[in-house]
């Protein structure tokens, strides 16, 4: 089975405050891993490190054949393929719901663009001095308008999956808070990532709107998709992990498929947490 | 005290061409001090934002960092007249500039002055933006100086405007102290006139009553660039922008 992250020894200190003391963790494809533990005890701190929004002070994180760790890797390019997911949801505030969709993959796919375009250019003028059985080829390069367009029908379908087609337009201060959390994930699905990361995605929302953000996570499972998910709601984590991860104090205490976890826990720690929230 | 006849003496006066003439140049002074003054002081504002801001991985930046938290203070620290004074009776002749014009002078220290001001806009409006914005925009892969533009300023934008407007109202009514470096402005006018009158109280119930107009004016136009920024702040987008879009993505 494909890893997909690899994570050995991290560790993350905030000053003196060591909130990470060593964690280590593989995610295989298809995998869905919720992360459950008391607050503070660092699970969001090493959700955030997974994708260096938080700089991991020591440790590995292998995705890709490459260590993010380290600072010379090019982290913008590998975020590309790691959606977030968070808390407040986070949409761009100044743009409309397709624009928030479109953004990055607009972005990034035209950055691409005039890259090939420029190539092309000095192509066009290297054959001005080449004779006409040797010309070179030109390497094939689409328009803008067709990138973009292109990109705009994916999140139109996209949003028709989740039934928010005709918000399009609107603007994310309009919507409900169940609403943005669904498009703040398409708006992760957008990119096509190879792992996406959930963070507690249903803190921020009253009782009636976890529901369809939960459905719509469950969904993502079921076709395939690799996650790895810091939540609250041990109901949900039952019914959609793989494994379940129990963090405390900084290191992972317990790792376990949902049933064994549930009904054999062996961590002192963890049969105290279970009881308190079960 | 006889209103009247104060009243006509001084219309007498601003019917003179050469009065009228000399009235137009000092209020243009004023309004061209105040404008390039500005827009000098957005120029440096945001260069001195963007050192403050920006993370501070290289040296360089953070030793442009201390220069800019020294310049602030300076400019923050002294009175516009005080730079004023310093910059054209001292600073110019030890650095050997003998015939600079005063107008010229004026222009670049109210440009430094604000300047510093604005810088300290800019920043507010930058951190006033909630930094999940910056993070779900580097999540998805976009650089800092991407994110930064698209979505960061678009959104301090909104709040700086307001500020910059303050600012701007404050600059017009401070460039009545550029007489003191014999530049012709509206306050010096209004003088000259009231000199030649012998009465200072109509010249300058007008010059109070010129400089409220203008002040009203830029309030009008920082209301009206408010409005151009404030489109998602609204519930819903206004009905043609609405139409607009549907049809864009109809096609």
């Amino acid at each position: 089975m494909e890893t997909i992250l690899n994570v050995k020894s991290l560790k993350k200190s905030f000053g003196d405050n060591e909130v990470l003391k060593g964690v280590d963790l593989q995610v295989n494809k298809g995998e869905v891993i919720v992360i459950i533990g008391p607050s503070g005890c660092g699970k969001s701190t090493f959700l955030r490190c997974l994708n260096c929004l938080e700089d991991p002070t020591g440790g590995e994180i292998i995705f890709d054949g490459e260590n993010l760790v380290d600072m010379k890797v090019d982290i913008n390019k590998h975020r590309q393929k790691i959606g977030m997911v968070f808390q407040h949801f986070n949409l761009f505030n100044n743009k409309n719901i397709l624009d928030n969709i479109t953004l990055a993959p607009n972005h990034i796919k035209l950055t691409k663009r005039n890259k090939i375009a420029t190539k092309n250019f000095f192509i066009k003028f290297g054959n001005l001095f080449r004779k006409t059985q040797n010309k070179k080829p030109l390497l094939e390069v689409k328009t803008k308008k067709e990138i973009k367009a292109e990109n705009e029908q994916k999140a139109l379908a996209l949003l028709e999956k989740i039934g928010l087609q005709d918000k399009a337009t609107a603007y994310p201060s309009t919507l409900s808070g169940g609403q943005k959390q669904r498009i703040a994930i398409v708006r992760a699905l957008a990119m096509d990532p190879k792992v996406m990361l959930f963070d507690e995605p249903t803190s921020a929302l009253d009782p009636e709107m976890v529901g369809e953000v939960l459905e719509l996570i469950k969904d993502l499972a079921k076709e395939g998709m690799t996650m790895v998910i810091v939540t609250h709601e041990m109901g949900f984590a039952k019914e959609v992990a793989s494994k379940i991860i129990f963090m405390d104090g900084g290191v992972i205490k317990e790792e376990n498929p949902p049933k064994t976890f549930f009904e054999n826990p062996k961590d002192e720690r963890l049969k105290e947490f279970l009881s308190k929230v079960l | 005290m006889d209103w009247s006849t104060k009243i006509s003496v001084f219309f007498n006066t601003m019917k003179n061409e050469y009065w009228q003439e000399l009235f137009l140049t000092g209020l243009l002074n004023t309004v061209k001090i105040a404008v390039i003054g500005l827009i000098l002081g957005i120029v440096v504002g945001v260069l001195i934002a963007i050192v403050k801001v920006a993370p501070k991985y290289k040296r360089i930046m953070r030793i442009l960092d201390k220069i800019f938290t020294v310049y602030v203070a300076i400019f923050r620290g002294t009175p516009m007249v005080v730079q004023l004074l310093l910059t054209y009776y001292v600073l110019l002749p030890i650095m050997g500039f003998s015939a600079v014009d005063p107008l010229v002078v004026g222009y670049i220290v109210f440009g430094l002055n604000s300047g510093a001001y604005v810088s300290e806009i800019m920043r507010g409006g930058i951190n006033s933006v909630d930094a999940g914005q910056m993070e779900a925009g580097r999540a998805v892969g976009l650089g800092y100086g991407t994110t930064m533009l698209k979505i960061v300023i678009p959104q301090a934008i909104k709040n700086i405007v307001p500020t910059l407007g303050n600012e701007f109202i404050t600059l017009i009514k401070e460039t009545s102290v550029v007489s003191f470096i014999t530049v012709y402005d509206l306050y010096t006018v209004m003088r000259a006139i009231a000199g030649k009158n012998y009465d200072s109280m109509i010249p300058y119930i007008c010059m109070a009553l010129v400089y409220i107009v203008l002040v009203l004016l830029i309030t009008l136009l920082v209301k009206g660039v408010e409005k151009l920024f404030a489109k998602s702040d609204r519930k819903t987008t206004s009905l043609v922008q609405k139409k607009k879009r549907k049809a864009k993505v109809e096609k």
